[in-house]
């Protein structure tokens, strides 16, 4: 069991090498003539106006709370459809009442126009 | 002869051991030769995928594509990356160094990481964890980030939105995933994907569940953010997107992990619903199995390449409203119905099984349809009704931001 | 020292001082960024205890969702990240001093626990830890009540969270 994290791990570390290394070679051998002109940030041609700190809009929010709910939920669902095949029905039906709960809240969240995008 | 990998891995093994290393080294030299052997491999997948890509969309649009360098131009991606190693690399004013200069490399590593789940072949697989589908969505969940920060260290406005709506569809699109998911994970009973492939020995799941097969693919696809789902990148309205600021090998970096994740999550889709390395001879020769693994990768890669050139970008609102009000019920549904069938139907005889399970799919499938079609109905009705042209609904509103 | 006895410690540098730069520095989403890097090491504590599944649980829920969220609550606020004013309070002297007795008293009363030199029972081999939680989570006789108010919990969360970030109509 550890040895196969011990893998994983050994990827976690070696990974980011390989694209890193990627990004090194052109440090040495691309141009680097950078000037005020050509660093400006790009805004269709024209110079950038206003802050670049825009203020979004709650919807996003809102989406990424529903996410969240969803998110832990069927996380606590894997380890019941892992134990699935040795579950009499009526643990089965348990975890389809946790879904119908689940099911519930999405309701709620159409019904009151949460899932609108305006 | 069958299994050259594990062959040479057996060798290499042997030969350390000889020179008298203790065995605890041996486990983890091999290992750091395995996931290199791992990175290389699929990084060389990734050249080759640069003139897939071109050559494919080529096609669809009716043109040659690269056919100049080499045979069937296939020396083309090399001098690609040639070119990108050569430009000139801009940092914008103003654009938060570290913060920065980190998002090329996590967009390609996650997506290098997610090779180590895969299985190519019944005995070359990187491991076989034990909760390997979680796993993908963990990283999955790492990707993400690196986009809202490429998005928010560019010090762009463009970039920052389309960070934002990456997000925003990331996050959504993974619900249904999700759920798709789990449901050969429920049918295999493990969350190991090698198992999974294991498991699907009389029938491949997309025979038994083919509606969370399409729920997963669609769904993969917006979280890959192809078109029909791009969005993020809508050149027409944000220019590129999140890595608008982004020049040279860095933006070769995403470019580079893009292609690499769509061919990654079309190896996901074929190893947990279209068998993996399943086909005949593929147990006695593992070899094989890798041949059909990567045919049965690319026939999916191919199929988000075709959907990405025939099919127009979908608006904002129509994605979230067709994920949040369509796929994610729809997925939940044939959640409930696989896990009570299956339960019904254990005692049956194999082919009545799969019989059944596939007739319950076409009726989901059919009542989806007629569903479907009477809302199609009231919302043709709705666009027509005459209203007033160009006119602002409530014009005291003025709507800021995007 | 074990290899594992080194990466644990090297763990615990990298979250604690993720930790406290994540209280510490001014720009927000920089604190943000250094938060996820410390749950990202709780999730290899969690690995190293052989707890691979709640480990890419907390992977999945705390930097896929809880951290995206509160990057998304940082872009709602506005000129967060330039924030010039002083980072403590009166008071920070009685907060470093009640800390200070709370980890001490912690400390004393820990140093006397047998838990941390007993070894815990080795599992066998065979056991599956995924499928016993999957089972007990839905048996009668064990955790089928808590799991299903976890879900009321999450379902009430929801709601509630609806009712205040979405009062327009």
């Amino acid at each position: 069991m550890l040895n196969d994290w011990l893998f994983i791990g050994v990827f976690l570390i070696l990974a980011p090498i390989f694209p890193a290394a990627a990004l090194l070679i052109p440090r040495l051998i691309a141009p680097r003539k950078p000037s005020p002109l050509k660093n400006q940030t790009y805004e269709c041609g024209i110079e950038t106006v206003g802050d670049t700190w825009v203020q979004f809009r709650v919807q996003y929010y809102i989406y990424a709370l529903v996410f969240l709910i969803f998110d832990v939920e069927l996380v606590f669902l894997f380890p019941w459809a892992v134990a699935f095949d040795q579950l009499p029905l009526f643990a089965v039906m348990e975890g389809v009442l946790f879904i119908m709960i689940l099911v519930a809240g999405l309701f709620y969240a159409w019904r009151k126009g949460a899932l609108e995008w305006m | 002869m069958g299994d050259p990998v594990t062959f040479i891995a057996q060798w290499l093994e042997n030969l350390l051991l000889g020179w008298g290393l203790s065995p605890q080294w041996v486990t983890i030299l091999m290992t750091i030769i395995g996931v290199a052997a791992i990175a290389i491999f699929v990084l060389l997948v990734d050249i080759l995928l640069v003139w897939v890509e071109r050559k494919v969309v080529a096609r669809f649009q009716d043109r040659l594509g690269p056919n100049r360098l080499g045979p069937f131009g296939l020396i083309q991606p090399i001098a690609d990356v040639i070119k990108l190693l050569i430009k000139e690399d801009i940092t914008p004013i103003g654009a938060d160094r570290i913060v920065y200069n980190l998002p090329p490399i996590i967009a390609l590593a996650t997506v290098l990481m997610l090779w180590a789940v895969i299985p190519l072949a019944p005995t070359i697989v990187g491991t076989d964890l034990d909760v390997g589908v979680l796993y993908v969505v963990a990283l999955g969940a790492l990707g993400t980030l690196g986009i809202i920060m490429a998005g928010w260290a560019s010090n762009n406005k463009y970039a920052l939105i389309g960070a934002f709506r990456t997000v925003a569809q990331m996050v959504s699109y993974e619900v249904p995933m999700v759920i798709a998911v789990m449901v050969p994970v429920l049918l295999a009973g493990t969350m190991g994907i090698n198992s999974i492939v294991f498991a699907q020995s009389p029938v491949w799941y997309v025979v038994v569940a083919p509606v969370a097969a399409l729920i997963l693919f669609i769904s993969a696809i917006a979280e890959l953010g192809r078109a029909p789902f791009d969005l993020a990148e809508a050149e027409s309205e944000i220019v590129a997107g999140f890595h608008i600021e982004y020049t040279g090998m860095k933006f070769g970096m995403f470019y580079a992990g893009e292609l690499l994740h769509a061919l990654t999550i079309s190896g996901l889709v074929a190893s947990l619903f279209l068998g993996g390395w399943r086909g005949p001879g593929a147990e006695a020769y593992p070899i094989l199995g890798v041949v059909y693994f990567f045919m049965k990768a690319f026939f999916l890669y191919w199929a988000i390449m075709w959907i990405k050139y025939s099919l127009p970008r979908i608006r904002i609102d129509h994605m979230l409203n067709f994920n949040w009000k369509f796929l994610t019920p729809l997925a939940l549904i044939v959640l409930i119905v696989t896990a009570i069938l299956d339960k019904l139907f254990a005692g049956f005889p194999e082919w009545l099984y799969v019989v059944g399970m596939l007739l319950a799919n076409l009726v989901i499938i059919w009542l989806t349809v007629q569903i479907l079609r009477n809302r199609a109905k009231v919302e043709r009705k709705r666009v027509a009704e005459p209203g007033p042209i160009a006119a602002p609904q409530n014009p005291s509103v003025s709507s800021t931001s995007s | 020292m074990s290899g594992l006895q080194i990466i644990f410690i090297l763990v615990a540098a990298l979250t604690l001082g993720a930790g406290l730069l994540a209280v510490t520095v001014r720009n927000l989403v920089h604190a943000a960024l250094w938060l996820i890097l410390a749950l990202f090491g709780v999730a290899i504590f969690f690995v190293l205890l052989n707890a691979g599944f709640l480990a890419v649980a907390q992977v999945v829920v705390y930097i896929g969702a809880i951290a995206i969220l509160m990057i998304f609550a940082i872009m709602l606020t506005q000129q967060v990240a330039s924030y010039k004013g002083t980072q403590l309070n009166a008071n920070w002297i009685w907060s470093a001093f009640i800390a200070v007795v709370v980890f001490a008293g912690l400390a004393w009363i820990l140093s006397s626990w047998s838990g941390f030199s007993t070894l815990p029972p080795e599992m066998s081999a065979r056991a599956d830890p995924l499928r016993q939680l999957g089972s007990a989570l839905v048996s009668p006789t064990a955790y089928v009540i808590p799991f299903e108010v976890a879900s009321v919990l999450l379902l009430a969360a929801l709601i509630g969270a609806i009712i205040i970030a979405w009062d327009r109509k």
